[in-house]
């Protein structure tokens, strides 16, 4: 590593690695040099001209965000010239900023506030009238007020380089220069809301969140989001038991402060008026509401029956659900209702990957690798739409560092505005029926792809490193092949199987299924799988955070037990059905695509409904099985977790704290039989979740907005 | 077309052809020595291309005058990247009409001017950028390009040297900022006229982060009869350090107004009275802006012993600038003056910085209820304030374009805003003026 610059500011000696910026040297100083336009890891601005600062021998203030620093500078940033440069600009800015302070939603919050207070300016000299233009909706979520707006530039700049849309421009000129959609007179874009949350002011404001609220009447809940795998840190902003928003306020993620429209927005799923609250038992053949006590005592009555009965059991698992929850359902179901009838929904092939990679250490990728290593390969997916975390990392791997992008698809994609090859294979979809192949992108076999591979293969091999994602294009065998071609280029290679949920990863690592218990251990047994436990003659089936029956298949298990949110189709076929908790409403932890364990929490209480944990753990009490279980508390089952689950020996003070734990499960083979027939991703593009993307109203009014998709 | 006839007095090195019968075309151009230079630096090495410029003294025509010969020098020829040649004909600067005059009537001169700039550092691509308002020029500049491509002037090979050299005009879209280099360039590239974060120049990082020569169209029409006839004589019609002349574009209360071609150094009492003709009307002298409302005013008083170069003008704490002079005779409102500068600036804003865009702004509205009567005493001080502020703190030059000639204003005249306070008449609101607003 090069030696060190020194230079000085404001009398004291600093040290930075050469090319820092004066601005950001200054900061490990302990300098405050304010700034409202520059913005770590974006492109330079220099337009706002609060960061100048005088610098000896140079005869104009310089601007700290673009000097880079040299040896022997000497740096002033406490004189009084530049405080009156500071106090000047402010003045000119306030010149045609409205005084709406009282009504702004930023108040509390608001960078020209907090500027004001310490720079001054507070006192007006002006005079004459200020420009006005009325406030205009730009999307369902993005409101812009131009006459609040400075002028940064952050928007447009977060927009085009951080998610690679470029919705926003700016038109006109001089003092009435405006943000403005790029096309058309609204904006068709991700509407992921970063141009708000990095707005410094309030010039472009949350259409969900306006006038609701101040910013100290809210309690701010950094959580997991519980939409797609890529495991990112949503703030929940709380004001008596209610969230009221969310947004990027809490970096500390894995994804910094990056957010799409389902971990800002889609947390509204919450509160919509068909969730359920209150237990309900059939009837009379009719679902009628009842206490907890009476349902879980036909609950338990009826899985006693069937226990003393001999008959078969089957339990159906969640993407979603906890991994507390997921484990202790497993536990329950192989303990206690003596049953190996346990699955999930597969989105991704885990356990293909998990055996093609026996014997090797390091190969599976983090989501921070995304960002640092030298070349990535992306497989089927249109990252952007399914994962946006992981294409805004690989989006900054090429904007900072000029990482190498590989893009293999039937269909574009948004990493082929940046990839060094983009490789088209197998048939497109046709935007007039975009349904009718059963991965948006378009029809390809493995073959086709392996095809592509073959194309690219001297070039990867001239990489010193690559991550490789995949989606379910590839699995079971051809998880192996691929894993093969990897080996066969004679670098270091990480791989992602892409899986769909928030906890779809965790699921697996659980034991989530009849051939594997907890931490990749066979389970040397049978079972049958969702499909086959819809289909059998089962005496009694659990249903916990899932929709099996979505498809309108009749119902064969003799007693129906559903723990859900919502009345789906699954639950509207149960016996009994048992109001569960969301992600934002109780504690636990989650594993996201990449298999790193973040914890949640609760961000609110709910008003009947219990955490799916809890609920089991009542179960177990009513049918006299709680000790066998033990206790069901998060804390107490994620100790055993971390005792007991191979990969999951992970620190206690990371997850405590709300880090990230990257877990390696079994280094090894896994002997069990492939399933790549149980692999279906649901595709979920940004604005569709599964269940709970049905009942977000921001989603519905985003898409029923658009006019292209 | 010739818009004033000229001046005894002027030193015709870059207007030589004006008036001869079909000026602009190749054959009027072949006829009178026209790529000439060409040919000769086309049998020079780029070093010596150079030097000769740097010998003659040549400075930068469209305002900053930075020396021609260091700019080019600063090129990296040898890079690997393609070299750009780019012509500033964004003319914009108020009180400047010397490019369209040269371009007019003498399309070809640039074009040999060009192709000189090229040779030096091997550049084989040039764009005439023209400002959108010259419509008719764009359509002369294309037509001397197609004659020069017909005649071997341009293209392949040119004249059997064995240089290439392919030459374009692009169109300004009504923009003062899109003079400024950095934000010519960002035009060029269809970008919004915005200037760039400097370093990198345009010299290393310019026309499509490329290395580019970019200067003014009548810095380029010096070029050819330096290699011509030498850089020595240039620099001889000048003075030390400033070389060669300074087409000059008498504007203003003055009795024959025009573009001259004058020797750098040129007096300016003498400019005054004997190439414009003296003030109309027998009226007496008020303010001088010696080119373009940049540049502070000077006061008739401060004009004893001037002369018209950088190092006079300097002195007098102002600038020798584009050349565009503005005589403003004792008839003359200065609230008015100052107004009308100030509108314009606010107008061209490109609005990228705060100082600029809103100290603009703020200040052409005082100004406005300034000369409306509606002023307060205040608002003397307030105006050089804010002029003050926006001095060196902008992004670009054109936040200093605005607030210096404003405090020279202010300061040399504040009597004048003094009788427009408490509700009192403009007092020169009667007097025949051509200051409008």
């Amino acid at each position: 590593m090069a030696d060190l610059v020194k230079l000085t500011i404001d009398g004291r000696e600093v040290q930075a690695p050469p090319g820092t910026l004066v601005i950001d040297a200054a900061k490990t100083a302990g300098i405050e040099i304010p700034a409202f336009c520059y913005y770590e890891g974006f492109s330079l601005a220099a337009a706002c001209r609060m960061c100048l600062v005088e610098v000896e021998k140079m005869p104009k203030m310089m601007t700290a965000c673009t000097l880079p620093v040299a040896e022997g500078m000497v740096v002033k940033t406490d004189t009084p010239a530049v405080a009156a440069a500071r106090k000047g600009t402010l003045e000119f800015l306030l010149t045609n900023h409205p005084l709406d302070c009282p009504v702004c939603d930023k108040g509390g919050e608001c960078e020209l506030q907090d500027m004001v207070f310490r720079y001054g300016a507070g006192e007006s000299r002006y005079l004459e009238t200020k420009i006005h233009t009325p406030e205009k909706q730009y999307s369902p979520v993005v409101f812009f007020d131009a006459p609040r707006c400075i002028l940064c530039f952050r928007c447009i700049r977060a927009c085009n380089e951080g998610m690679g849309v470029g919705a926003l421009g700016v038109v006109f000129r001089g003092a009435v220069s405006e943000i403005a959609p790029n096309v058309g007179d609204h904006l068709e874009c991700d509407e992921c809301g970063a141009c708000i949350d990095i707005c410094p002011v309030g010039a472009l404001t949350s259409g969900t969140y306006r006038y609701k609220t101040r910013p100290w009447e809210m309690t701010h809940v950094g959580t997991i989001c519980t939409h797609c795998g890529d495991g990112c840190k949503t703030t929940l902003g709380t004001r008596n038991d209610r969230i009221i928003r969310g947004n990027n306020r809490d970096h500390s993620g894995i994804n910094g402060e990056f957010l799409c429209v389902k971990g800002r927005y889609a947390f509204d799923f919450y509160d919509h008026g068909d969730r359920l609250q209150t237990p309900l038992a059939r009837v009379n053949g009719k679902l009628e509401e009842v206490s907890w006590s009476q349902a879980l005592e036909v609950v338990a009555k009826g899985f006693k029956k069937t226990l003393a009965g001999g008959g078969s059991f089957g339990v159906i698992g969640s993407n979603h659900t906890s991994n507390e929850e997921n484990f202790y359902l497993q536990k329950f179901a192989r303990e206690v209702l003596r049953t190996n009838h346990i699955d999930h929904h597969r989105t991704g092939d885990v356990v293909a990957l998990v055996d093609a990679l026996s014997g090797k250490t390091g190969t599976l990728a983090t989501v921070s690798d995304l960002y640092e290593r030298k070349a990535v390969l992306v497989l089927g997916a249109d990252l952007a739409l399914e994962h946006p975390l992981l294409s805004y990392q690989v989006r900054a791997n090429f904007r900072h560092h000029q990482a190498h992008v590989y893009a293999i698809s039937a269909g574009t994609v948004r990493e082929d505005k940046y990839a060094v090859a983009s490789v088209r294979v197998g048939t497109p979809a046709p935007p007039s029926d975009p349904s009718r192949f059963a991965h948006p992108q378009g029809e390809a076999t493995a073959a086709d792809y392996f095809g592509a591979l073959e194309q690219l293969r001297d070039r990867l091999k001239a990489e010193s490193e690559l991550v490789v994602l995949f989606d379910d294009s590839f699995k079971g065998g051809d998880v192996h092949k691929l894993v093969e071609f990897g080996e066969s280029l004679g670098i270091p290679v990480k791989y992602i199987a892409l899986v769909d949920y928030s906890n779809s990863r965790g699921a697996i690592d659980m034991g989530l299924t009849p051939e594997l218990l907890p931490g990749y251990k066979p389970s040397g047994q049978t079972g049958l799988t969702v499909d086959e436990m819809v289909a059998a003659d089962l005496a009694a089936l659990w249903v916990v955070g899932a929709n099996p029956y979505k498809s309108g298949a009749a119902r064969q298990a003799g007693f129906l037990v559903v723990q859900d949110m919502f009345l789906t189709e699954t639950a509207a076929l149960a016996d009994v059905v048992l109001p569960a908790a969301s992600a934002y409403e109780k504690n636990g932890t989650v594993t996201n695509v990449t298999g790193e364990v973040q914890r949640l929490k609760r961000a609110v209480n709910t008003m009947g409904a219990k955490p799916d944990l809890e609920i089991m753990g009542f179960i177990a009490r009513e049918m006299g099985a709680a000790a066998a279980l033990g206790p069901w508390l998060p804390d107490v089952v994620f100790e055993e977790i971390r005792k007991t689950v191979r990969g999951y020996e992970i620190p206690m003070p990371v997850i405590a704290t709300g880090g990230a734990a990257h877990t390696t499960p079994v280094n090894g083979r896994v002997p069990v039989e492939l399933r790549p027939d149980l692999v279906r991703s649901d595709h979920n593009g940004l604005f569709a979740s599964g269940t709970l993307g049905r009942y977000s109203r921001v989603l519905h009014k985003v898409v029923e907005s658009r006019l292209s998709r | 077309m010739l818009y004033n006839e000229p001046s005894p007095l002027e030193t015709k090195v870059l207007t030589r052809r004006f008036g001869l019968p079909n000026s602009a075309t190749l054959k009027t151009y072949l006829d009178t020595e026209g790529y000439q230079g060409f040919l000769k630096a086309a049998k020079m090495t780029p070093e010596q291309i150079i030097d000769e410029v740097k010998v003659s003294n040549l400075r930068g025509r469209g305002g900053a005058g930075f020396p021609t010969g260091m700019k080019w020098s600063f090129v990296p020829r040898t890079s690997p990247k393609p070299k750009y040649i780019v012509v500033n004909g964004d003319e914009s600067e108020p009180g400047t009409c010397k490019d369209r005059v040269l371009i007019e009537n003498d399309p070809h001169q640039l074009i040999e001017g060009v192709l000189i700039a090229a040779l030096s550092v091997d550049a084989h691509k040039g764009y005439v950028y023209i400002r959108g308002e010259y419509r008719y020029l764009i359509d002369i500049m294309d037509v001397a390009i197609a004659d020069a491509y017909a005649a071997g002037w341009l293209g392949k090979n040119i004249q059997g040297t064995g240089f290439d050299f392919d030459l374009y005009t692009h169109t300004g879209a009504g923009a003062y900022e899109c003079g400024e280099e950095s934000a010519l360039l960002e035009s060029l590239e269809g970008k919004r006229g915005v200037p760039r974060i400097r370093p990198p120049f345009p010299a290393v990082s310019g026309a499509f982060q490329s290395p580019t020569i970019l200067n003014n169209v009548e810095t380029f029409c010096a070029v050819p009869s330096i290699i011509r006839d030498g850089g020595a004589a240039f620099a001889a019609l000048g003075i030390p350090k400033a070389g060669g002349t300074k087409m000059t574009c008498l504007t203003g209360h003055v009795n024959k107004p025009g573009v001259y071609e004058l020797r750098l150094g040129f007096p300016v009492k003498q400019m005054i009275e004997e190439v414009g003709g003296g003030i109309r009307n027998g009226k007496k002298l008020k303010a001088f802006v010696p080119g373009g409302s940049s540049c502070p005013v000077l006061t008739a008083a401060e004009l004893e012993g001037a002369t018209m170069d950088y190092d006079s003008m300097a002195q007098r704490k102002t600038m020798l600038g584009s050349g565009g002079v503005i005589i403003m005779d004792e008839d003359t409102c200065m609230v008015k003056a100052a107004l009308r500068i100030m509108k314009f600036y606010a107008h061209e804003s490109c609005g990228w910085c705060i100082p600029c865009r809103e100290g603009t702004t703020w200040l052409r509205k005082i100004l406005d209820r300034f000369h409306a009567g509606q002023g307060v005493r205040s608002d003397i001080t307030l105006i050089g304030d804010l002029a003050k502020n926006m001095l060196g703190r902008t992004f670009c030059p054109l936040g200093d374009a605005a607030a210096m000639p404003t405090i020279s204003i202010v300061e040399k005249f504040r009597q004048e805003f003094e009788d427009h306070l408490d509700g009192k008449p403009c007092p020169y609101e009667h007097a025949e003026h051509m200051v409008t607003v």
